[in-house]
């Protein structure tokens, strides 16, 4: 039976979860929601384990009919015009929907993805191991296609009682920061980095860098006013690549590699973004201009580790405001 | 062989041991792969082989000093290379039936008249190597396979196709693939499998080659082709 109806499809909506590691030696690719800690505080809003199936919604959200009652929650890039029945929708926060709500969550101003966790999570036929679909290969649930008008998904059984919640929500801070306005990105050095000319190395730090409007869940483009210089390392023979590798084609505009990115790479690595910031890389928006610093390894290693540390103890903390019914 | 450590992200290791696309050197990378797999080592999740390296990616953040636990289980392996399996006898063999017919190979024609071959030498010397799989990348199951007779490099085309029939058999360069769904590609297409390459429904094996596996090309007719295919339900 039905229990979640798209009646538009937004700009670009998927199912994501927390992806498919481990057949990356066949090809295959993690994929998995772009911004993680934002899936799995939306997860965590409505009770949800944190890896569920939710909701991707690029740029400008869907339109959605629950034919059950539910809690809902949106984190990610701010949804301001989100609509639950004419209501206005908060974000980070549980919302009750009774059967029959419609959603409309409108477009994001800034940031890139935000993501709906619907309380029972959303029930698809998992491919190797994960609910994730991978829209460049064309693989996982729902044909490894985006969401469209008529798509009729199932969800998981409910976990918490009616009207569990009210009236509070999170911080957004520090799990949306607007990668256009804010602190640089944090880069390590990577194989290639030394093999930079100095004017590429001062660009790469002094300038502006353009999101491109081609840039996707694969990678993001970036576009710089004077080219970084190809460095002269040879040939590079294809190697296993990770999300947050910075590659330079032979044009000289940097790509950062996001969720979907291939499984190896045969381009120059000339930098590697910091862990901490791949949920930021996932906010990059078309038209946005991001600037770049670099990060020792090891006090990116500590921010990430802080990362996880408080990520966790918010999902506990929400837990057991749940449970007491708070 | 001196193998390169390089730290990636905060969970990843790459594991270099040449910068060459070499059968050698790659049939020591899935022996290595195969060493690493027996040690066991605490949350590896990814084990990604390469021409020349190997992705390690874990669960968890590796801490990645010099005094780590895991980098020092690592360098165990690495550093005893007499224990690793020997690499030339590494890998599941595979026969792969192949029509080279030009009805179901497009550019089996051009490529014999650019090399100055008839299709049959192209033929006789695509399917008398003895190949194996390098690396799964590009696309899911896409096998790269070193081995090929030198005299039949061929450059990629000019423009690549949008659509490559699955099954598709080709020459890029100094090697020979094999599309396992239908893909855009730039590679030579001179023959087709009528095997199934890649099974998503099959969770337990999605693909039919695995890096490190060897291959070995059967040439087949279009009738047998047509018969294969029906008896495989691809």
């Amino acid at each position: 039976m039905s229990a979640l109806e798209v009646l538009a499809p937004g700009l670009l909506s998927s199912l994501q979860d927390a992806g498919r590691p481990g057949w990356a030696h066949l090809g295959i690719g993690r994929s998995g929601a772009a911004d993680q800690p934002a899936l799995q505080l939306a997860n965590a809003l409505v009770g949800n384990p944190l890896s569920a199936c939710a909701i991707e919604c690029t740029l400008r959200g869907p339109k959605l009919r629950l034919h059950r009652d539910a809690h809902v929650a949106l984190t990610g890039a701010p949804l301001p015009r989100a609509r639950c029945n004419d209501a206005p929708m908060p974000m980070w926060a549980s919302v009750w929907c009774p059967a029959g709500s419609e959603l409309d969550l409108g477009p994001m101003m800034s940031g890139c993805r935000s993501y709906l966790a619907i309380e029972g999570g959303l029930e698809v036929e998992p491919w190797l191991g994960s609910r994730s679909v991978d829209l460049n290969a064309g693989l996982g649930p729902l044909e490894g296609r985006a969401l469209r008008a008529g798509d009729h998904l199932s969800i998981g059984a409910r976990r918490l009682p009616d009207r569990a919640v009210s009236g509070w929500s999170l911080d957004p801070r520090p799990w949306f920061i607007d990668p256009a306005t804010d602190a640089p990105l944090r880069l390590m050095q990577s194989r290639h980095t030394a093999a930079l000319d100095a004017a590429s190395h001062a660009t790469l730090l002094r300038s502006g860098f353009r999101v491109a409007a081609d840039s996707n869940r694969v990678g993001v483009r970036l576009e710089v006013e004077h080219p970084l210089q190809a460095p002269s390392v040879g040939e590079c023979i294809s190697e296993g690549v990770v999300a947050g590798v910075m590659q330079l084609p032979p044009g000289g505009q940097p790509i950062l590699l996001g969720a979907e990115h291939p499984v190896t790479g045969g381009y120059p690595r000339i930098a590697q973004l910091a862990g901490v910031d791949l949920p930021r890389l996932a906010q990059c928006r078309p038209g946005d201009v991001v600037r770049f610093a670099w990060i020792d390894p090891s006090k990116a290693r500590d921010a990430l580790a802080e990362q996880q540390r408080s990520l966790d103890d918010l999902c506990r903390n929400i837990a057991r405001r749940l449970e007491q019914g708070a | 062989m001196h193998v390169a450590f390089e730290t990636l992200d905060e969970h990843s290791i790459l594991l270099r041991l040449a910068d060459t696309i070499d059968p050698e050197v790659n049939a020591r990378v899935h022996a290595l792969a195969t060493a690493l797999r027996a040690a066991d080592l605490p949350r590896l999740r990814d084990l990604v082989p390469a021409y020349a390296s190997l992705l390690l990616r874990f669960d968890a953040p590796t801490p990645g000093r010099a005094d780590d636990d895991l980098r020092a289980r690592i360098e165990t392996v690495v550093n005893d290379p007499e224990a690793w399996p020997v690499a030339f006898e590494q890998g599941a063999w595979h026969r792969i039936p192949v029509c080279y017919d030009i009805t179901h190979g497009e550019d089996v024609a051009a490529v014999a008249e650019a090399l100055d071959l008839s299709v049959e030498d192209v033929v006789r010397r695509h399917s008398a190597a003895e190949y194996r799989v390098a690396m799964l990348g590009f696309a899911p199951g896409f096998a790269y396979l070193l081995g090929m007779d030198p005299s039949l490099a061929m450059p990629r085309r000019a423009t690549p196709r949008t659509r490559v029939p699955a099954g598709s058999i080709a020459i890029g360069g100094a090697q020979t693939g094999i599309y396992p769904r239908e893909l855009p590609g730039g590679w030579q297409l001179i023959g087709r499998t009528p095997l199934s390459m890649f099974d998503p429904f099959d969770d337990a094996r999605p693909c039919r080659l695995a890096p490190g596996d060897r291959v070995q090309f059967e040439p087949i007719d279009p009738d047998a082709f047509e018969r294969l295919q029906r008896e495989s339900g691809a």
